[in-house]
C-alpha cells in the first residue's frame, strides 16, 4: 500500500467514526426520550460523552486527510467543485452537530444539578429537556447533510 | 472511495452508496450496542437500548451493506479465483460476521428474556464482547476495502 493509499484508509476510518457516531446518538435520542430520572440521563451521557470524543476525531480526520489527499492526487485538487461541495457540507453538518449537541447537553446539566442535590427532578421536567425539539431538529439535519455528503463523494459531481 | 471514483463506471455509484450507507448504519448500530451494553452496569434502559440496538439499527445496517455489496460485486463481474485480498476480506466480514452478529442477537434476546429473573447478565455480556469483535473486524474491513491491500 503506498501513502495515498494509507491516507484514503485513515480518511475513510475518519468518516465512518463521524458517520457511525451520528447514528449512535440517534440510538440514543430515541432511547433517552422516555427517560424522565436524573440517574438514567446520566448513565445514557456516558456513552454520548465516548461518543462525541469519537466524532470530533472522526471529523477532523476526514477533513484533514481528505485535504491530504485532494492535494496529493494529481487526479484532484482542493479547489474542484465536488471536493469544495463535501467540505462546505462537512462543516454544515459540523455546525448544526454541535448545536445538537448543546441542546442534548441541557438534560445532563439539570440531572447532574439534581444528583448533586440528591433529588431525581419534578416529574416531566428532564423527559421535557431529553426531548428537546430544536436538538432533534439540529441532529436531523446533520445526519441529512452527511449523507447527501456521502453522495458527493461517491459521485464526484464535475469530477 | 475516491481511487474507486478513478476507475469506476458510473453504473457503479448507486449500489456503492448502498453499500457504503448500510456499513454506516451497521457499524453505528453495532457501536452503539456495545457501549451501551459496557456502560449498563445492571441498568435495565441501557441493557434494552443495547439489545434493540443490535436488531433494530445493526440488524438492517448489515442487510442494506450485504444487498450493496451483492449488487456492486455482480455490477464489477468478478470471476472465481481473481478476487483480491480486499474482497475477501469484505466478504470474510459480512458473512461470518453476518453469522456472528445473529449469535450476537440470539445470545442477547435469551438473556434479555431472562433480565426479569435475575439471570441472563452473563448472555448479554457474551453479546458485548461479540459486538466488540465486530467492531473489530469492521474496522480491518474498512480499512482493507479502502486502502485495497494487494
Amino acid at each position: 500500500m503506498s501513502v495515498d493509499d494509507w491516507i484514503l484508509a485513515l480518511h475513510v476510518l475518519s468518516a465512518f467514526a463521524m458517520a457511525g457516531t451520528l447514528v449512535v446518538y440517534w440510538v440514543l435520542i430515541v432511547a433517552m426520550r422516555n427517560i424522565d430520572t436524573a440517574s438514567d440521563t446520566i448513565a445514557y451521557a456516558r456513552v454520548a460523552t465516548l461518543g462525541s470524543r469519537v466524532v470530533i476525531a472522526g471529523t477532523v480526520g476526514t477533513l484533514v486527510f481528505g485535504l491530504w489527499l485532494a492535494i496529493s492526487k494529481p487526479e484532484y485538487q482542493p479547489w474542484d467543485g465536488w471536493v469544495i461541495a463535501a467540505i462546505v457540507l462537512w462543516g454544515a453538518s459540523g455546525f448544526t452537530g454541535s448545536r445538537a449537541g448543546t441542546e442534548y447537553t441541557k438534560p445532563l446539566v439539570r440531572a447532574e444539578e439534581l444528583r448533586a442535590a440528591d433529588e431525581e427532578g419534578a416529574p416531566g421536567e428532564l423527559r421535557a429537556l431529553n426531548r428537546t425539539s430544536a436538538g432533534l431538529l439540529m441532529h436531523t439535519l446533520s445526519s441529512l447533510l452527511i449523507v447527501v455528503l456521502l453522495a458527493v463523494m461517491v459521485w464526484k459531481p464535475g469530477a | 472511495m475516491s481511487t474507486l471514483a478513478v476507475i469506476r463506471p458510473d453504473d457503479w455509484n448507486l449500489p456503492l452508496f448502498v453499500h457504503v450507507l448500510g456499513a454506516i448504519v451497521l457499524v453505528g448500530g453495532v457501536a452503539a450496542a456495545a457501549s451501551a451494553l459496557a456502560f449498563a452496569r445492571g441498568n435495565a434502559g441501557m441493557l434494552r437500548t443495547g439489545y434493540y440496538s443490535l436488531l433494530a439499527v445493526a440488524l438492517p445496517g448489515w442487510i442494506l451493506m450485504r444487498v450493496g455489496a451483492q449488487w456492486i460485486y455482480d455490477e464489477e463481474g468478478f470471476e472465481g479465483g481473481e478476487e483480491p485480498t480486499w474482497l475477501a476480506i469484505g466478504w470474510f466480514t459480512a458473512d461470518p460476521g453476518g453469522a456472528l452478529l445473529v449469535v450476537a442477537l440470539v445470545l442477547g434476546g435469551v438473556g434479555f428474556r431472562r433480565l426479569g429473573d435475575d439471570k441472563g447478565s452473563g448472555l448479554l455480556k457474551a453479546t458485548m464482547v461479540i459486538s466488540l469483535v465486530l467492531l473489530a473486524a469492521y474496522v480491518v474491513a474498512i480499512w482493507a476495502m479502502s486502502g485495497k491491500p494487494g
